[in-house]
């Protein structure tokens, strides 16, 4: 066991997985840097630069290039530096990665990890605190995964190597310098499980990435009220565990789902028209979502009034618990 | 509008700039100091026999497609120098990437026309391994698949494997950020990739003048590699000069510019009208520079050729589009389960979920 930050579990995943020859990490900054949050730091020097390659900066250039390694035989990891700056790689991940194997009738397959930090929270300067992860869930063909603590980020990185799909990998910038204990000789879940956090009885919250912490002080401040909420780390968001989030509504009844992304169309209103599908006899009220305004996200000092937080969550558990 | 028509037809430095060419447009041969290119009648003949094939196989789907049995075609009638000399230049073990008129290549590549077609026809979005023939799919996002070639190139550099790759794109690609980027990743890893641009005057409407200022073989300049500007209707001078960046990369030359300037002389595709857009004067111009004859005035003038092989090849040639015509006809429709077969490597869930209810609801109609 051992107590390391978010960034440096994503660091050790990455260096246990780079242990396979084939592996490659790609990005800007990547190498000499280490990453402007230092997630690949002392990798370049550990394993050289035919293997940690810092790229010219162009996003579809890199995720384009990783595509033809992956047909060269490698699983590159490509390093997205912020969410806002995947926009110019999206035809390169929408109509090439997401697309040829089944356009190949199975014979290609692009085993890449598109790392993303994502997420706001952080005060930085506009289209560094994007969550566009709803983009890529609706998309055939990728998987999108979102870690939420230091444990997960050093298994599910190493997992998303080794998935022969393509894998979008959600990092919550955020949550990047908070510590845990990682125990590395575990035996962990599979990459698309979700998981319960915290057990409950009078309701569940679901979250992923940023959220799940935001979840657990709600559901912290709920238990002083005598309120017993469940918490669900999503971790996956394609494929999605429904099954996980039915188990604990068909026993708690009530439902919110908790992201930064707009709700509009979001991981939210899928898991509500899923969970409606599945529980509707057992729901005591309707699927509520917890999450950004359908406005772009907003400068810095705004941010605080923007990001869902404990107090908002609350809102909703109120909303759940009185209908 | 177009290119300005000449009323000289001869092909001369007007035309091509500084372009190379080994074989007038009258079948002689010519010299160039950069590309000495010794060739033999039997190479010539073969030469000729598919640029022939691959005509006759693009009319051949023409055909297929107005009688309803290909949804769609993409004429590469008038481009059989650029592609044959071109693809004749690699070797089985070099990696080709096309776009999507490259149907002279994959004859060369040893796909099997019948094979070609399934991605018109509608059975599939390309039905052919990339890995057996060292030929990738089709893409027909304009440009893609140029920055895929370059990373395949950077895959073969790093593992130190012998080979090169070769990329086909057109002069409305050479205005993708896609192929600039590609352009710049190859320079910057010293990638073993030849960028073969089939300069076809016209982007669906849009002539030259509407996607670049300058030729788009100097653009190498700026990214810091060599390139060179072919006569695309001289099927030796394609040969060499592809030869020649081919051979150049694998020696770890880094990445050429190679622009072929051609002309498509039928449509961008079945459903295109280029009546609209350009003038009957221009297409008849570039009838008159033909490929394939340019080649079979060769083969006469040197006696590389007798009436016992153009039969020869007309028969090939039958029995080609013959056999292509059956196969084509009796393609079966794929089932519904290939739909979903091959989404993922990796079981997913709801692909799961949505193929047992969908497959259910179609054997209950059935």
């Amino acid at each position: 066991m051992t107590t390391m930050t978010l960034v440096r579990a994503l660091n050790e995943g990455l260096r246990a997985a780079l242990e396979h020859p084939d592996v490659l990490i790609m990005g800007e900054d990547v190498g000499r840097l280490g990453g402007v949050f230092r997630v690949t730091d002392g990798l370049l020097k550990d394993f050289g630069d035919e293997r940690v390659i810092d790229t010219p900066l162009a996003e579809s250039g890199i995720v384009g290039t990783a595509i033809g390694l992956c047909l060269s035989g490698y699983r590159p990891i490509v390093e997205i530096q912020f969410d806002g700056f995947i926009f110019p790689a999206c035809n390169q991940i929408i109509t090439q990665l997401a697309k040829m194997r089944a356009r190949s009738l199975g014979a290609v397959t692009l085993p890449m990890v598109v790392r993303v930090p994502f997420g706001g929270g952080i005060g930085a300067v506009e289209h560094h605190s994007e969550s566009p992860e709803a983009y890529f869930a609706h998309t055939p063909g990728l998987r999108v995964v979102a870690c939420s603590n230091p444990t997960d980020a050093y298994w599910m990185i190493q997992q998303a190597v080794r998935s022969d799909d393509p894998v979008i990998f959600f990092e919550p910038k955020r949550r990047y310098w908070e510590r845990a204990d990682v125990d590395t000789a575990a035996a962990p879940p599979p990459l698309h499980q979700a998981r319960t956090v915290r057990r409950g009885t009078d309701g569940t919250l679901v979250g992923y990435g940023p959220t799940v912490r935001v979840c657990l002080e709600a559901a912290e401040i709920a238990e002083r009220e005598g309120r017993a909420l469940e918490v669900i780390d999503l971790r996956s968001l394609s494929p999605l565990d429904i099954e996980t989030v039915r188990a604990s509504v068909s026993r708690t009844g009530r439902l919110a789902v908790v992201h930064e992304a707009s709700t509009f169309l979001g991981l939210g209103a899928e898991i509500a028209a899923a969970i409606t599908e599945r529980c509707f006899y057992e729901l005591e009220a309707p699927v509520l979502r917890v999450g950004g305004y359908h406005v772009p996200y907003p400068p810095a000092r705004l941010e605080e009034y923007f990001l869902p937080d404990a107090d908002r969550v609350l809102d909703a558990v109120d909303q759940l618990l009185t209908y | 509008m177009g290119m300005q028509i000449d009323a000289d037809e001869s092909i001369g430095e007007s035309e091509y700039g500084d372009g190379v060419q080994l074989l007038a447009p009258d079948g002689r041969r010519r010299d160039h100091p950069d590309y000495p290119l010794r060739v033999t009648a039997e190479q010539c003949r073969a030469l000729y026999r598919d640029m022939v094939l691959t005509r006759r196989l693009d009319a051949e789907a023409v055909l297929l497609q107005r009688q309803g049995e290909l949804g769609m075609w993409i004429p590469s009638l008038g481009q059989e120098a650029a592609q044959i000399g071109s693809a004749r230049a690699a070797r089985p073990g070099d990696h080709v990437f096309p776009a999507y008129r490259e149907h002279g290549v994959a004859l060369c590549r040893g796909v099997e026309p019948a094979t070609l077609m399934g991605l018109f026809r509608g059975v599939n979005h390309g039905g052919w391994d990339p890995a057996t023939h060292g030929f990738h799919l089709y893409t027909i996002v304009i440009g893609s698949q140029v920055l895929h070639a370059t990373g395949y190139a950077m895959g073969l550099r790093k593992r130190g494997t012998e080979g090169a790759v070769l990329a086909y794109f057109g002069d409305g690609a050479a205005s993708q950020g896609d192929v600039n980027e590609a352009f710049n990743f190859a320079a910057v890893f010293d990638a073993p990739v030849v960028f073969f641009c089939q300069n076809n005057q016209w982007a669906i409407s849009e002539p030259n003048e509407r996607q670049t200022r300058v030729p788009i073989y100097q653009r190498a300049a700026g990214y810091g590699f060599p390139s060179v500007r072919v006569d695309g209707n001289d099927v030796l001078a394609c040969l060499a000069v592809t030869a020649s960046a081919l051979e150049r990369a694998r020696g770890g030359g880094g990445p050429t510019l190679v622009e072929a300037v051609t002309y498509r002389m039928g449509p961008h595709t079945t459903a295109d009208d280029p009546s609209r857009y350009r003038r009957p004067e221009e297409v008849e111009l570039w009838a008159r520079r033909d490929p394939i004859e340019r080649l079979r005035r060769l083969l006469v003038a040197e006696a590389y050729a007798g009436d016992d092989f153009f039969a020869e090849v007309r028969r090939d040639a039958d029995e080609l589009t013959a056999g292509l015509r059956v196969a084509v006809r009796g393609m079966p429709d794929p089932s519904p389960e290939a739909i979903f077969a091959h989404a993922y490597a990796e079981p997913h869930p709801l692909v799961q979920e949505h193929a047992a209810a969908a497959l259910a609801a179609i054997g209950a109609d059935a």
